[in-house]
């Protein structure tokens, strides 16, 4: 059964007098262990599709399967609640609250879940998750403390806590530099080829897209092309042959 | 979301911003102080007020003389010459009268040695420090003897032994000569102190009401009768019955203005009171007022927050907060600034006044029922004006808020 099922979907906007199509008509199956990129020039609806994908927006028609269920016409607390038990968030600005620890960034998701009640719990699953993304010795830096790269895996770690069915990474690159962006992207890389952790990667640089399996392109509110990549790029391979720097 | 962890965390947002959060809650912390300080001002008079009216002596009616107005003539009290001591007797039969105390003034110069002083000479009965529950300091009161026979004697305050005895001689045995005529001093009273409106109580002379009506003035009236009622329940009938009597007795008809006027301390305290009591409303609703500018101030605070976070506030919804969580965190953030603000202002107004009594000699009061309404106030307000903002917040879409800059 795919994770996430997709059938013509439309989405349009009133702005003024005007009516805006983003969407229309798309229809997507994504199989569970996929590494999907989402790409397409602004205003080509990929953010749209990613904003309906996170749940943090509906669809005007059309129907979303998200592991089997349809979640199109849930209501307002219905998809917070999908949101933090079903979606990982990672974002191009990392939002990561100041002056609040790395460990604390990643617990603040259990917060809004009611089956983690106990700080102790609250406290593993957080430091389990930094694991995950190798910064378990930074649990206790605060952000202005961390470098880019850094605060991006603390947020990784962040849509992990909840054992997601999706993580759902827009432009996660998009504020680092070319080594960082590398780095960032063997880590959704090691997650989905380990833990078998589906993975949406919406970018808008082609370059990036080819660390997925399978790249979809939209253009004008529909899916232009949808092929397997043939030629994937291999983030810890470009990393061992990076020349050696500094270590951050 | 559990409400104590809503509190960790609305506490956790305050201490990022300390300063900014010290100047909102300056706002509170002035405003409940000063409505503290005001209501304990306002009841600190009424309680020296009680306290007046108690050392006045309890149950007491005070038949007094003359009214405002009798006959189209406005007149002053004891300005009447219709009150006799044979009222006085009668007031005694009265059902519910304990003690009845004649009584009929006379400023005099009083000369003990080479000493002397203007004060008032009160007559009197024997019944007077039983009603007004005075003590003696040394000697004793004069006795109903005394009082028939209309004797030369003198039961004096301490202001009126200190200033005609400054060297400390003891005055009871001594002669001193009122209006030129010898009186021998027969006992000291115990201080009482000034009255509300500040009047010496002890710059005093008392001696039997005969004595001064004979003696001193030459008259057979007498101007007030001091009545104490039995028991406390019964005091307003009581004066109905000495008003009904002395009706009788001067021959008053139904619908004419009476000659004499009866009233309970009771009605006195009644009158002074109310002057307090809207004293007290008065200064505290100016306080109020300060209190709402507090409140408004954390209603701006929380818009500037609300604004500045907005990006945070887009970040709890698409992590899975839901409206209600993120209302109720800034709702809690408004309410902890109030209420620790609200406390720390009853911390300031209770300090304050102490103070006040302390420097200032006010009498002042910070009664538990000022404390739990100012800071059920301050949380009301946290309330009141953290709502808005914090609906603000809730209503936020999370990916405009995400994209917010």
């Amino acid at each position: 059964m795919p994770v996430i099922s997709v059938r013509d979907l439309k989405k349009t906007y009133i702005v003024g007098d005007i009516e805006v199509r983003a969407l229309r008509h798309v229809s997507l199956d994504v199989e569970p262990g996929e590494f999907l990129s989402v790409t397409g020039p602004s205003g080509s609806g990929k953010s749209t599709f990613m904003h309906i994908l996170g749940c943090l927006d509906r669809p005007t028609s059309g129907q979303y399967f998200l592991d089997g269920k349809d979640v199109s016409r849930l209501q307002k607390n219905e998809l917070a609640r999908i949101r933090n038990h079903q979606i990982g968030f990672v974002f191009q600005g990392f939002n990561l609250l100041s002056r609040t620890t790395a460990l604390e960034n990643v617990e603040l998701p259990l917060l809004y879940n009611s089956g983690a009640s106990k700080a102790s719990e609250r406290r593993r699953r957080a430091m389990e998750s930094l694991k995950l993304v190798g910064l378990e010795q930074r649990s206790h830096h605060l952000p202005n403390q961390l470098s880019g790269g850094q605060q991006q895996r603390v947020a990784i770690a962040r849509a992990l806590i909840n054992n997601p069915s999706i993580l759902l990474a827009d432009e996660p690159t998009g504020n680092l530099d070319t080594k960082t962006s590398i780095e960032v992207m063997d880590v959704f890389q090691t997650l989905n080829r380990e833990r078998g952790i589906t993975v949406l990667l919406i970018t808008h640089e082609r370059d990036i897209a080819e660390y997925g399996t399978r790249v979809v392109a939209f253009r004008d509110g529909v899916i232009k092309t949808d092929e397997k990549i043939s030629t994937r790029r291999i983030a810890s391979e470009e990393l061992a042959a990076l020349p050696p720097t500094p270590v951050d | 979301m559990s409400i104590l962890m809503t509190f960790r965390i609305a506490l956790k947002a305050l201490n990022r911003n300390k300063m900014r959060t010290a100047l909102t809650m300056l706002g509170m912390i002035i405003g409940v102080g000063a409505v503290i300080t005001m209501v304990a001002l306002g009841n600190g008079a009424q309680v020296s007020i009680e306290q007046q009216i108690q050392s006045a002596g309890t149950n007491v009616i005070m038949v007094n003389a003359g009214n405002f107005s009798s006959g189209g003539v406005r007149q002053g009290q004891g300005m009447s010459n219709t009150m006799t001591p044979d009222d006085a007797v009668a007031i005694r039969d009265v059902s519910g009268v304990q003690y009845v105390a004649e009584g009929i003034n006379q400023g005099a110069q009083i000369v003990a040695g080479n000493q002397n002083w203007f004060t008032q000479v009160q007559g009197t009965n024997v019944d007077l420090p039983s009603i007004k529950s005075w003590l003696i300091e040394s000697g004793q009161f004069f006795t109903p003897s005394d009082v028939t026979s209309a004797a030369k004697v003198a039961v004096i305050g301490t202001t009126v032994r200190d200033m005609l005895f400054p060297d400390g001689t003891d005055p009871v045995g001594q002669i001193i000569r009122v209006r030129n005529q010898p009186f021998k001093i027969i006992g000291v009273l115990t201080s009482k102190g000034q009255t509300g409106v500040g009047q010496d109580q002890d710059d005093v002379l008392y001696a039997p009401f005969t004595t001064v009506q004979k003696k001193l003035r030459g008259i057979t009236y007498i101007q007030n009768i001091t009545v104490s009622a039995a028991s406390a329940d019964n005091i307003k009938e009581t004066a109905d019955a000495i008003a009904a009597v002395l009706r009788v007795r001067h021959k008053i008809q139904p619908g004419d203005n009476d000659d004499f006027m009866v009233r309970t301390l009771e009605d006195i305290a009644a009158v002074r009171t109310e002057t307090t009591r809207t004293m007290t409303s008065l200064l505290a609703s100016i306080a109020g007022v300060s209190l709402l500018v507090g409140g408004i101030g954390i209603m701006n605070i929380m818009l500037v927050s609300v604004t500045e976070r907005t990006r945070e506030i887009g970040l709890r919804l698409a992590i899975g907060a839901r409206g209600g969580d993120v209302l109720l965190q800034f709702l809690v953030e408004a309410v902890v600034i109030s209420m620790l603000g609200g406390s720390i202002g009853i911390g300031l107004g209770y300090a304050l006044s102490q103070s006040l009594t302390q420097f200032l000699q006010w009498p002042t009061y910070v009664s538990p029922q000022a404390v739990l309404v100012a800071f059920g106030f301050a949380a009301g307000i946290g309330i009141f004006f953290g709502f808005y903002p914090a609906r603000k917040a809730s209503a936020l879409d999370p990916i405009e808020a995400l994209r917010y800059e």
